[in-house]
């Protein structure tokens, strides 16, 4: 009798059936009543109906001026932390290929900040950049460096509390982009290297044409998941500045949970939320195609 | 001439050693200063200049941590949130990941790209939607509501992560089993499950971590003191002792350490988890 169970039709569907449950419940169902709650005056209050509005949210996000704010903020440190990522993550997996010895303790080390908690590192950097001249920071800038005679305070204007969630971003990120870049280098014929060689063509040339277009799906791949992920940049701004002083330092996500759970307005944070992954798949789909394109060598 | 020449190569190597030696002090001193803070008495300011090493070290700050109401309790709340989650996460996405491998049916492609879809979207726009559902299922300030909402958000990446992995798996063995008469649920048991164990670590550690540092969700549900999971006893901390970074720190270590040792004793799985998503390409 059971012999003939793998020519039921019905045995796919009992595999996928507890998890696509759970999975239709609180994310595909959400995706669609998130749409739904966007075209409403949501009242959270028991008793209270709400009253449908049309596109009256989106058309306030889009006139929004702190939404533009949080929107071009959100924008620029997408720019800052994914070129810095990939520049500096792309740096060390080529030197840590090179390395004769070690590639696994250094390729260990550098992915801890990787694996470690948002809301703990968000206040360790508070901590690195206090204002204090025994501040971490300041120290190793004006004692150490000395590229800077005094100590910064860095939370008192906007402008350098971004540098520290910047930096955050980029310490916290490099050590992945590193990983994927050091597996896709170490994926790449020495023979390739070696016939370059032997037409002459130095370290640079090496790198040039024959490493980086044989990483570009790889570089891609990098960028991408990174510009997801930069849209969605929330914890440390939340926990460093708290979007302040008046939303100066707001991304996306922040505002949006601001007007949900701080005024409760439901409707206007759905329609915010759907601006946003609007942007993050178009965003995507064009990289996907402006990139393809040119990949097959 | 067209090699370099073996000196040039020992004064090249000697250099990528020295820049990977420098970034490994960036990539490392502020975590090593966390933890330096954490063994400080009394760390309202920092001490100029910053000492890397305490001058009387102290486990105080260890001490406070865990005589405060619910901080020992929050460390479990986590410990229990993330196992649990681990182990449905695990055990869900292979049964998925073995019915997309090995079967072909009706709607296999809308499903399957209807869940990949999802990768893209960042999980905290859903939290607007999600809150009022969980308030209709009574499942706000729940630890069971936080472990369903958390498998659920881990679903997509790591069911994407076993199916590759098992269709990488030889099939000969699941075909005579067939003949043999068992059935599917007990060679996904007894087959796939055991050749998968390398990628099925992969799928619990992740799982585990992001159970184990969730925040947001975790902060806007929970209401109770005794229910509350440790990034949240870790942040009030740090709102209550506005200054005092030894106690914050102390209680940062106890909930950073046990995620570099995971790392430390997966790191293999770690890099074939992370990877495999980007070279399959």
């Amino acid at each position: 009798m059971h012999s003939n169970l793998h020519r039921r039709w019905y045995v796919p569907y009992l595999f996928l059936l507890p998890g696509m449950a759970l999975y239709v419940l609180w994310m595909l169902y959400p995706l669609g009543y998130e749409f739904y709650i966007s075209f409403f005056d949501w009242k959270v209050i028991p008793g209270q109906t709400s009253e449908f509005v049309g596109l009256q949210n989106y058309d306030q996000a889009l006139h929004d001026k702190y939404f533009w704010m949080a929107l071009k903020n959100t924008a620029r440190y997408t720019a800052v932390t994914v070129s810095g990522q990939m520049i500096l993550g792309l740096a060390l997996a080529v030197l840590i290929d090179r390395v004769f010895f070690g590639q696994r303790l250094f390729r260990a080390i550098y992915y801890v900040p990787v694996v470690t908690s948002w809301v703990v590192v968000s206040f360790l950097f508070q901590f690195l950049f206090v204002s204090h001249p025994g501040g971490l920071v300041n120290y190793v800038l004006v004692e150490i460096l000395g590229v800077i005679s005094e100590p910064v305070a860095w939370m008192s204007q906007p402008s350098s509390a971004w540098i520290i969630i910047y930096s955050l971003g980029i310490w916290k990120g490099v050590g992945w982009a590193m990983v994927i870049f050091l597996a896709a280098l170490q994926g790449i014929p020495v023979e390739l290297y070696e016939a370059a060689a032997i037409d002459g063509a130095g370290e640079w040339r090496r790198f040039r044409f024959v490493t980086l277009p044989l990483i570009r799906q790889t570089s891609l791949f990098i960028m991408i998941a990174l510009i997801i992920g930069g849209f969605q940049a929330f914890i440390s701004v939340l926990l460093i500045t708290g979007g302040g002083p008046l939303h100066r330092t707001e991304v996306v996500l922040s505002y949006m949970y601001d007007r949900a759970f701080g005024r409760l307005w439901f409707g206007y944070g759905a329609a915010i939320s759907y601006i946003l992954a609007a942007i993050i798949v178009s965003v995507s789909a064009v990289q996907m195609k402006l990139f393809s394109q040119r990949v097959e060598y | 001439m067209a090699f370099a020449s073996i000196r040039s190569q020992r004064g090249f190597q000697i250099t990528i050693l020295i820049i990977l030696c420098l970034g490994t002090v960036v990539a490392m001193a502020p975590m090593v200063y966390m933890a330096a803070t954490a063994f400080k008495p009394n760390a309202y300011t920092p001490e100029f200049p910053p000492k890397f090493i305490p001058e009387s070290p102290t486990l105080d700050n260890f001490k406070t941590a865990f005589a405060s109401r619910n901080f020992g309790q929050a460390f479990f709340n986590s410990l229990g949130v993330a196992v649990t989650t681990s182990m449905l996460v695990t055990t869900l996405t292979a049964m998925m990941a073995y019915s997309f491998a090995r079967f072909d049916f009706r709607g296999k492609n809308v499903i399957y790209y209807s869940i990949l879809a999802m990768m893209m979207v960042p999980t905290m726009m859903l939290i607007i939607p999600q809150f009022i559902l969980a308030k209709k299922l009574g499942l706000l300030n729940s630890l069971p509501g936080l472990v369903l909402v958390y498998t659920a958000g881990a679903m997509a990446f790591n069911m994407f992560l076993l199916r590759g992995f098992f269709e990488t798996l030889p099939r000969e063995l699941e075909e005579s089993a067939l003949i043999d008469g068992a059935n599917h649920f007990t060679i996904f048991v007894r087959i796939m499950v055991p050749l998968a164990r390398p990628a099925l670590s992969t799928v619990a550690v992740f799982s585990f971590l992001g159970a184990w540092d969730e925040y947001i969700w975790a902060l806007t549900v929970l209401t109770d003191l005794e229910k509350r999971t440790l990034p949240i006893a870790i942040a009030n901390f740090r709102g209550q002792h506005a200054s005092d970074w030894g106690l914050v720190f102390a209680a940062s270590l106890t909930a950073v350490v046990p995620t570099i040792l995971l790392f430390i004793f997966f790191q293999r799985y770690f890099v074939k988890g992370i990877t495999a998503g980007a070279l399959k390409g």
